[in-house]
């Protein structure tokens, strides 16, 4: 199970989360975006971006609703809200853009 | 790699129309398999062992032995079918292997096989079978395909609870080696961090701090999500997923005006920052000991005086029946109070003394039902009445919400079917089962729908609440539709010094 990107193989899990994070690049998260059937685009890349720096600071991804909030305050309440972030991510911000941002899987009831 | 959607939604007339048969029809259907790290972070073989047969055999028998409700279970069925289309799975997938009686009938043929007179020296006559790894398959596949809800049990006319003998199941298998991943790497991170999410302190209290801004900037009004407190009175034990998810978050933000309002002063726990217990799903009595034991090491060093739990729903089951003995006495906390207690106790009581100042109207947007969760309803009790786990949330839902219709009879209270995603198969490779499993609740949901025009369904269980932000949409409703109670009594609550209402004439965000 892995990603193919400029020669490397990049190992990841049943789901498609990879398994080393720090083998985690831009061209690797198009290549997983697009085996999500994602097409990126800068509002994407806002989300992914907001994610990787979350989880520099806190080992974790942000809940669904501080990921929203930071979102709004970069582009506005249009896509800041749930509605556009599960148009974004179809299988959901918290797992889907985590997967393309190279970040482990949320666990547990969520 | 996107978890596949579900094809084949079935489409009812009624919540317990029985299916036509369609044998074999979920015998593919199995969730990923536990890594041999994550076996080893609960403590169980790393990989299937070779002589896993005899391992499996000598489980059983240990089983059978030291709990006597098992072997009974076992030995009890006499076949009379009552349970047979009592399973939400069942019902949703039509599969005949997911009738209660046959789920059983995986392990009780095993059982007869090797620990049974007729079994030993007439298998074909008492329908006995031996151990292989055809057997081990179908086991690993069918008991996840029960979320222990215990529906079926309540029909039965011997009282044999599937949940049991499925939970045994997956004992059995864990250690020979063939465990779960959802349930064993959340076990194993709870282990280590506190949490089924792995979310450390630091986040903890970034999360908390965050909720408190936005309290403040809704209400005007400073109400404080304390973390680690010593010396606080009540010691919160809620599911992580309160700290991440939606419609989660909005419930313990209803928790925090509680308390604000009763004046008591609380806080959560960085060490015991988890209410939910996946220990009882996979049947393992060491793992539930050691999750809950963190609850104690908790208590104890905060030194608080009451334990409260948040909406959970086998946590809540955990915790009423279990806590005792895993993680007692509790004899250093305020005998004045049970250990524990429920929140919507604790609200209930506030709501009678007349301590919340309530708008109900604030909720008028909404037109509700209350899902009643499968372990809240049928394994544990509220308040000090019976009942009191039907009476006490639909109480509090009526003290803050004018427009409440309960769904048919036999689909609520202690014939609540579940959510399809309890008892740990909440994981996205079980997609398709989760989705056919919520059938019976959707249908009869869709039914107060058109008879009553609900919009909202409230939930007492973190499990339910995602389970049905994820499946509503399917059967034609947004995910914003699934509530949390105390999202409801947060809408209503007017917090003393809270602007607009019927205070003055100021605006809502009038300080």
């Amino acid at each position: 199970m892995s990603y193919q990107v400029n020669g490397h193989t990049i190992e990841h899990d049943e789901e498609g989360y990879i398994t080393t994070l720090s083998d985690w690049s831009k061209e690797l998260a198009d290549e997983i975006a697009k085996v999500e059937n994602i097409d990126m685009t800068e509002e994407h890349w806002a989300v992914v971006n907001f994610l990787r720096d979350y989880y520099d600071e806190y080992q974790i991804a942000p809940a669904v609703r501080v990921l929203i909030k930071a979102i709004k305050k970069e582009m506005g309440p249009e896509k800041g809200n749930n509605k556009y972030m599960y148009e974004l991510f179809p299988y959901g911000p918290a797992k889907q853009a985590c997967k393309i941002a190279g970040l482990p899987k949320p666990t547990g009831c969520v | 790699m996107a978890p596949k959607d579900s094809d084949d939604i079935p489409r009812m007339h009624h919540p317990l129309e029985i299916p036509k048969l369609k044998c074999g029809a979920m015998e593919d259907s199995a969730p990923y398999p536990a890594s041999p790290a994550h076996q080893a972070s609960v403590g169980f073989p790393e990989e299937l062992l070779p002589d896993w047969k005899e391992r499996a055999l000598a489980k059983m028998k240990d089983l059978a032995e030291k709990n006597r409700a098992f072997k009974v279970y076992l030995d009890a069925c006499v076949k009379c079918g009552a349970c047979t289309d009592k399973c939400h799975y069942f019902l949703g997938t039509g599969d005949p292997k997911n009738m209660p009686v046959a789920r059983q009938d995986l392990l009780r043929s095993v059982y007869r096989r090797y620990f049974t007179f007729a079994g030993k020296y007439f298998p074909k006559l008492v329908g006995a079978r031996d151990l292989t790894e055809e057997v081990l398959d179908e086991w690993y596949s069918y008991y996840h395909q029960c979320s222990q809800c215990r529906r079926c049990s309540v029909f039965c006319p011997y009282g044999i609870d599937t949940a049991e003998i499925s939970m045994a199941a997956r004992e059995i298998m864990d250690v020979v080696g063939k465990g779960q991943k959802y349930c064993n790497e959340i076990i194993g991170k709870v282990h280590v961090v506190g949490n089924n999410l792995g979310l450390q302190e630091k986040a903890l209290r970034a999360t908390l701090e965050d909720l408190e801004e936005e309290i403040e900037e809704d209400t005007g009004v400073s109400v404080r999500l304390p973390l680690d407190e010593k010396g606080a009175d009540i010691l919160l034990i809620t599911p992580s997923a309160d700290f991440f998810a939606e419609p989660h978050i909005e419930g313990l933000i209803g928790y925090a005006k509680v308390f604000h309002e009763a004046g008591v002063s609380w806080t959560i726990s960085s060490h015991a920052s988890e209410a939910a217990n996946f220990g009882l799903f996979i049947g393992s009595y060491e793992n539930m000991r050691k999750v809950s034991l963190r609850i104690r090491k908790a208590a104890q060093d905060l030194g608080v005086k009451r334990i409260i739990f948040g909406e959970c729903g086998h946590a809540w089951r955990v915790a009423y029946s279990f806590l005792n003995t895993l993680a007692g006495p509790w004899d250093f906390l305020d005998p004045k109070y049970p250990v524990p207690q429920h929140i919507l106790e604790f609200t209930w009581d506030q709501i009678q003394r007349g301590n919340l100042k309530l708008d109900k109207s604030q909720n008028d947007h909404i037109r509700l039902t209350y899902h009643d969760s499968c372990n809240v309803a049928r394994a544990s009790g509220m308040g000090d009445q019976p009942g009191g786990q039907f009476e006490i949330p639909r109480n509090v839902i009526r003290a803050v919400c004018n427009h409440f219709y309960d769904m048919d009879r036999d689909t609520i209270r202690e014939s609540t079917f579940c959510c399809g995603g309890g008892g740990g198969l909440l994981t996205d490779e079980l997609m398709d089962l989760r989705t056919k499993g919520a059938a019976p609740r959707m249908t009869a949901l869709q039914q107060v729908t058109e008879e009553h025009g609900v919009t909202h369904m409230a939930a007492i269980c973190a499990i339910c609440k995602t389970q049905f932000s994820k499946v509503m949409p399917k059967f034609g409703y947004d995910m914003e539709s699934i509530v949390s109670v105390h999202q409801l009594v947060s809408n209503a609550i007017v917090l003393t010094g809270q602007g607009g209402a019927e205070d003055e004439d100021g605006e809502e965000d009038a300080a």
